[in-house]
């Protein structure tokens, strides 16, 4: 009986335990869209993790939405904590305007110009480590498995999610084909938006893949781009999209 | 002075030249003399006024206090410049430092022309009083300044001898202030701007008559702010003189009892040396902004490394960690005998609350300290933030400011979240003239049909920069193509006028 009672006991406790360790990785940043957050395995994005960025083609438009994607999630996770958002990048072509209309402002912001990738992952692990920063965002063409599980595990210590953007080094080769001890792994690419009645470019939108993420499957889903505070959109369902012109049209006349 | 216990005066060098008379100086030549006279002038009110004279202008009747046009009116070659009071009270205070460091301890500025240097006890140190003053003057005239000096028992006799006194160097005996004093204006005594104009009105031209005088009428017509300057010139009443306290580096010093090489026992060292620093930098409540670290090597050679931090701190671990970034540079030789830590530059740091982590408010930790530690790994330099530039023209709205700047923003205008350092060219452009976006390009060998535009915003040169941009215009698109990829494209040019641009096409960001 005692024995029983002394088992009961050991499992309470390290179930306790479990919740706890849980507790503290879980903390997460939701996108605030249900078709998204219901497919990621925690409901959201791991507050303490790595998750890796990268442009669908070696396009500039793509790697710009894949930066927007990322000043999307930055500018989420500092809203209204006051902490700031380093981000680390070896060759500074940023226009700061538009990362403001993304949700970053530019007291947020703090930028270094690192000499090679080498200097951005250290810089980014110093970032994490400190854990008085909303969110560390780093751009590089090369980190291997052990880089990446460095960040990892600085993200985990600080409890500040890590954004690696991934650029491409040659035309062919995904960056993403390398290996990883990234969370979830995003895969952008530009789609092209809803026309407008009248002529203009409408609210962009992006063909969002997640490659990979830990604890469950990848997907994929076309999603309206950053407000200016960096929060995602569903479009309006397919179906409605054919008539959605018509509406305008008779709306118009 | 009171002549204070034993006077050992220096003994003459022997082979050295006779030292002149003290008469002589008076009449040796000013040091400086202009070929045309010299004013400085001062706004006052409405009035531009002299403030000071060279000689040559003096000798012209140029006096002090008379309205520069006047003055130009007499003059008409004249070289006027502005007045420069802080430079002058600069000065005037390395100089107090200089007294104090090298003549008395007791020394401050007095008003905003003269010094108070207090001798009680050092004038043997520099062979007596009439010697001293001979050296001052000298001193002061191979700066090119003309010096008057007045020894009294009391600074309120030295002042009035100093500035109204015949002599170029005065020294009267302790007790015969009332005596040396006789004969000044009343102006000597520090008065009131008022009571000089009540004393004028009244007659009392000399210092002397107000000796006389019931204290109690005197009170009364001058004011008692004026008896207790006739008191503090006579000695009645005790003047302190307050000293300045020249400012000295806080520097931590250890030497090692046996050489070391190590760099864990430098690192240990430094971690001591650190701990000493932040005791005295508490003391003075001051937080250090550069910390320069000092090892003398058993060869006689010095290795210095500097850390500098980007708000003032006096936080032990993160200076040391500051300090462990940088000992990989250090060079022991054949090992280490002294460590110096001297505290280069230094801020005012007082004690900070610790209420919001008291009631469990966790407040972010300290962006600074990470600052720090990052200019440390990659250079100061590498580390800001981007800043507005009141301008339109996008590659000139932004400039870099420092890491802990909080700058504001940009107006809500559409702009790309890259832009290209230089625009780049697009060929074969379709478009119609004047205002609509583009139906297609080429750009970088790739062909973009058009689906859709906005536009355009035009964005006008900024002539005071340059000339060529006097009447250039750009005109603003944002269009996306058949695959949905959207670009910031410009025309130079109106499309009506030619001289706004040449109607070339550019490619100059891109929108994710």
């Amino acid at each position: 009986m005692s024995t029983n009672l002394q088992r009961h006991d050991a499992l309470a406790l390290l179930r306790e335990s479990m919740g706890e360790m849980r507790g503290g990785e879980t903390a997460v940043l939701p996108f605030g869209i249900d078709a998204l957050d219901k497919r990621l395995a925690e409901g959201g994005l791991v507050l303490g993790g790595l998750h890796e960025v990268s442009a669908a083609t070696p396009t500039l438009t793509d790697d710009a939405a894949a930066t927007l994607f990322s000043v999307g999630i930055a500018a989420r996770a500092a809203a209204g904590s006051g902490r700031r958002v380093l981000w680390a990048l070896t060759r500074f072509d940023l226009y700061a305007p538009g990362l403001e209309q993304a949700g970053l402002d530019p007291a947020t912001l703090l930028f270094v110009e690192a000499k090679d990738d080498k200097d951005v992952l250290a810089v980014m692990e110093d970032g994490l480590r400190h854990g008085g920063l909303a969110s560390v965002v780093g751009e590089v063409k090369r980190a291997d498995m052990v880089a990446t599980r460095r960040l990892q595990l600085a993200a985990m210590s600080g409890g500040t999610p890590a954004l690696l953007a991934r650029r491409w080094r040659k035309a062919g080769v995904s960056p993403l084909t390398e290996l990883s001890a990234a969370m979830t792994r995003w895969r952008i690419a530009c789609a092209p938006s809803e026309r407008l009645p009248a002529p203009g470019v409408g609210r962009a939108r992006w063909t969002v893949e997640l490659a990979r993420q830990r604890g469950g499957p990848p997907f994929t889903l076309e999603l309206e781009a950053c407000d200016d505070t960096g929060r995602l959109a569903l479009p309006a369902a397919p179906l409605d999209r054919e008539t959605a012109p018509a509406r305008a049209t008779a709306r118009a006349a | 002075m009171r002549e204070l216990g034993r006077r050992s005066e220096a003994a003459d060098h022997p082979f050295k030249r006779p030292v002149a008379a003290p008469g002589s100086l008076a009449r040796s030549p000013v040091p400086v003399i202009h070929s045309v006279p010299l004013i400085l002038a001062e706004q006052v009110g409405q009035r531009n006024v002299i403030t000071a004279a060279c000689p040559a202008a003096l000798a012209l009747g140029l006096t002090p206090g008379m309205a520069v046009t006047q003055a130009r009116a007499l003059v008409p070659d004249i070289d006027i410049r502005p007045a420069d009071p802080a430079a002058d009270q600069a000065v005037l205070d390395s100089l107090a430092l200089h007294a104090v460091r090298h003549w008395t301890p007791t020394a401050a500025a007095s008003g905003a022309d003269g010094l108070w240097l207090d001798l009680t006890g050092a004038a043997h140190l520099h062979g007596g009083e009439e010697r001293f003053c001979r050296r001052l003057v000298s001193f002061c005239r191979r700066f090119g300044f003309t010096a008057r000096v007045a020894v009294a028992g009391r600074p309120g006799a030295a002042h009035a001898l100093a500035r109204f006194g015949r002599q170029s160097v005065t020294s009267i005996p302790n007790g015969s202030e009332a005596q040396a004093l006789a004969p000044l204006p009343p102006a000597a005594l520090r008065l009131t701007p008022d009571a000089l104009t009540a004393a004028a009105r009244f007659g009392l031209d000399r210092i002397a008559d107000l000796l006389p005088l019931p204290r109690g009428p005197l009170a009364r017509r001058l004011g008692i702010a004026s008896v207790r300057r006739l008191d503090e010139a006579l000695g009645r009443v005790p003047e302190p003189i307050v000293p300045v306290v020249p400012e000295e580096t806080p520097v931590a010093r250890r030497r090692l009892l046996e050489p070391i090489g190590t760099a864990e026992a430098i690192e240990h060292v430094i971690g001591d040396l650190l701990g000493d620093m932040i005791l005295t930098l508490q003391e003075r409540g001051l937080g250090a902004r550069t910390l320069l670290l000092i090892l003398e090597r058993i060869d006689g050679s010095e290795q210095r490394i500097a850390i500098g931090t980007s708000r003032p701190s006096r936080d032990a671990s993160h200076l040391a960690r500051l300090f462990h970034l940088r000992i990989e540079k250090i060079d022991p030789g054949d090992g280490i005998e002294t460590m110096r830590l001297a505290a280069t530059r230094t801020d005012p740091l007082s004690a900070t609350t610790l209420a919001a982590s008291l009631a469990g408010d966790d407040a972010p930790a300290d962006v600074a300290t990470l600052v720090d530690q990052l200019a440390g790994r990659v250079g100061d330099a590498a580390l800001f933030t981007a800043a507005p530039v009141e301008s339109d023209v996008p590659e000139r709205a932004v400039c870099r400011a420092s890491p802990l700047a909080a700058p504001t923003g940009w107006p809500a205008w559409r702009r790309p979240v890259r832009l290209l350092r230089r625009p780049e060219p697009l060929i074969g452009v379709l478009a119609l003239l004047p205002d609509a976006p583009p139906r297609r390009f080429t750009w970088r060998g790739h062909v973009h049909a058009v689906v859709a535009g906005d536009g355009p915003e035009r964005i006008h040169g900024e002539w005071w920069r340059r000339d060529g941009e006097l009447w250039a215009v750009r005109d603003y698109f944002r269009v996306e193509d058949d695959t949905g990829a959207r670009f910031w494209l410009f025309r130079r040019g109106d499309g009506v006028d030619a001289s706004t641009g040449d109607l070339s096409w550019y490619l100059h960001g891109l929108f994710g």
